[in-house]
């Protein structure tokens, strides 16, 4: 390679190189505020805030989705898997809302540590299949291990 | 170049020629758009029609066959234009800089499409239009860069100035295409995670996902159809004074 040409191209490096640093530091320096949302975890630590909004996502209880009075009114419960916080919603809720089905919800702890939510989304996941692929994974999960 | 057989770098050396590109391109156009209908009949037949419907969005993940391979050619069309840049820069080569400008308005609007078919999937399917988290953003600033690489190359008369410009401009942006990719794995985002692209087996059923590699496949067609009437156009336009121009205004008249 001639020397211009070599010389352009390790300029060329030291820029990439260069801007994939400086970006790599900007994003781990602002790695929270790119979090969409809060575990269920966090705000039982108490590391969401406590009288601002927040986002808190987790996945929706089996079983533990409740119309207490005679509105729109839902109470559910959501868990990371470790701990778990009950919301509380008034309105229209999204298509993938179920129980079992990860959620995002926005809105803030109330004194008791119930959390009101203003905006319910679904969080979809990765896996697509035809329905009865999922039913025949169903029956080997229940009738096959004790798991 | 050890490697590399003498018959692939004669054939590349041609290429950077733009006569021998203008008619090499002539011959191979008509299969290239064969390829791209035959692959696009069978994937929108098997996406649209065979494909079973998914056991929680219903007939609405279909939108996967647009959305999916749009999402891909954004990312994959700005790696051509910013490694196409790169090369312009280092030696010199005309088509390269043409290759790396006329990639940008194909990328954008792939961009653009990936963003508005997620965005129509998102009100019934999430609940809402548009969320800024880390997949969403990034994919709009990549939108952006599209945007930017091109007003620049527009805002500068002399062309070879403004591709030396543009592939700095697209190298810079480079960064932001291993961000789209793993934001959603990096951050906490409503975007779902990676079926096809991780390590694993794709999380997807064998029947779905072959309709959406044939897409897949059939936009890459479309890209390299798009690219290369836009190469002839660009050439002739810079090329305006060249003989082999003239010659064959002459030969079509």
């Amino acid at each position: 390679m001639k020397p211009a040409r070599k010389q352009r191209l390790i300029l060329i490096a030291l820029m990439v190189i260069g801007a994939s640093i400086a970006t790599a530091f900007a994003l781990k320096s602002f790695n929270d505020n790119l979090m969409y949302f809060f575990s269920t975890t966090d705000v039982v630590a108490g590391k969401a805030p406590k009288t601002a909004l927040f986002r808190l996502g987790g996945m929706v209880i089996k079983g533990s989705v409740e119309r207490p009075g005679d509105g729109m009114m839902v109470r559910f419960k959501l868990t990371d898997f470790s701990k778990e916080v009950t919301v509380e919603y008034t309105g229209i809720l999204p298509d993938l809302f179920r129980e079992g089905q990860g959620i995002v919800a926005h809105g803030k702890l109330n004194e008791q540590g119930v959390f009101i939510a203003e905006e319910v989304l679904a969080k979809h996941d990765e896996n697509y299949m035809p329905p009865e692929v999922k039913a025949s994974l169903k029956n080997q999960t229940t009738s096959g291990t004790n798991k | 170049m050890f490697l590399i057989p003498n018959a692939v770098v004669r054939f590349f050396h041609r290429m950077a020629s733009p006569p021998h590109f203008y008619a090499f391109t002539d011959k191979v156009m008509p299969w290239l758009i064969i390829i791209f209908v035959l692959l696009t009949g069978f994937g929108l037949y098997g996406g649209l029609y065979l494909a079973p419907a998914d056991y929680q969005q219903g007939d609405s993940y279909r939108i996967i066959y647009i959305h999916v391979p749009s999402a891909w050619m954004s990312l994959f069309i700005y790696m051509v234009m910013a490694i196409s840049g790169a090369i312009g820069l280092v030696w010199r080569i005309k088509l390269a800089e043409i290759v790396a400008i006329s990639s940008a308005p194909i990328g954008a609007s792939f961009t653009f499409i990936a963003l508005f078919t997620g965005s129509l999937w998102g009100k019934p399917m999430w609940g809402t239009w548009w969320v800024w988290d880390a997949r969403l953003t990034s994919e709009l600033i990549l939108l952006f860069l599209y945007l930017g690489v091109i007003g620049l190359y527009g805002a500068i008369d002399d062309k070879r100035v403004a591709s030396k410009a543009v592939a700095i401009l697209a190298l810079v942006g480079v960064v932001n295409i291993p961000i789209i990719h793993y934001s959603v794995e990096w951050w906490n985002t409503l975007h779902q995670g990676p079926t096809v692209t991780k390590m694993d087996k794709p999380s997807i059923h064998i029947s779905m996902l072959i309709p959406l590699l044939l897409m897949a496949l059939s936009f890459k067609f479309y890209y390299l159809i798009a690219l290369i009437q836009r190469i002839r156009i660009e050439l002739l336009q810079r090329e305006r004074n060249a003989q082999w121009v003239k010659t064959k205004v002459l030969e079509q008249n």
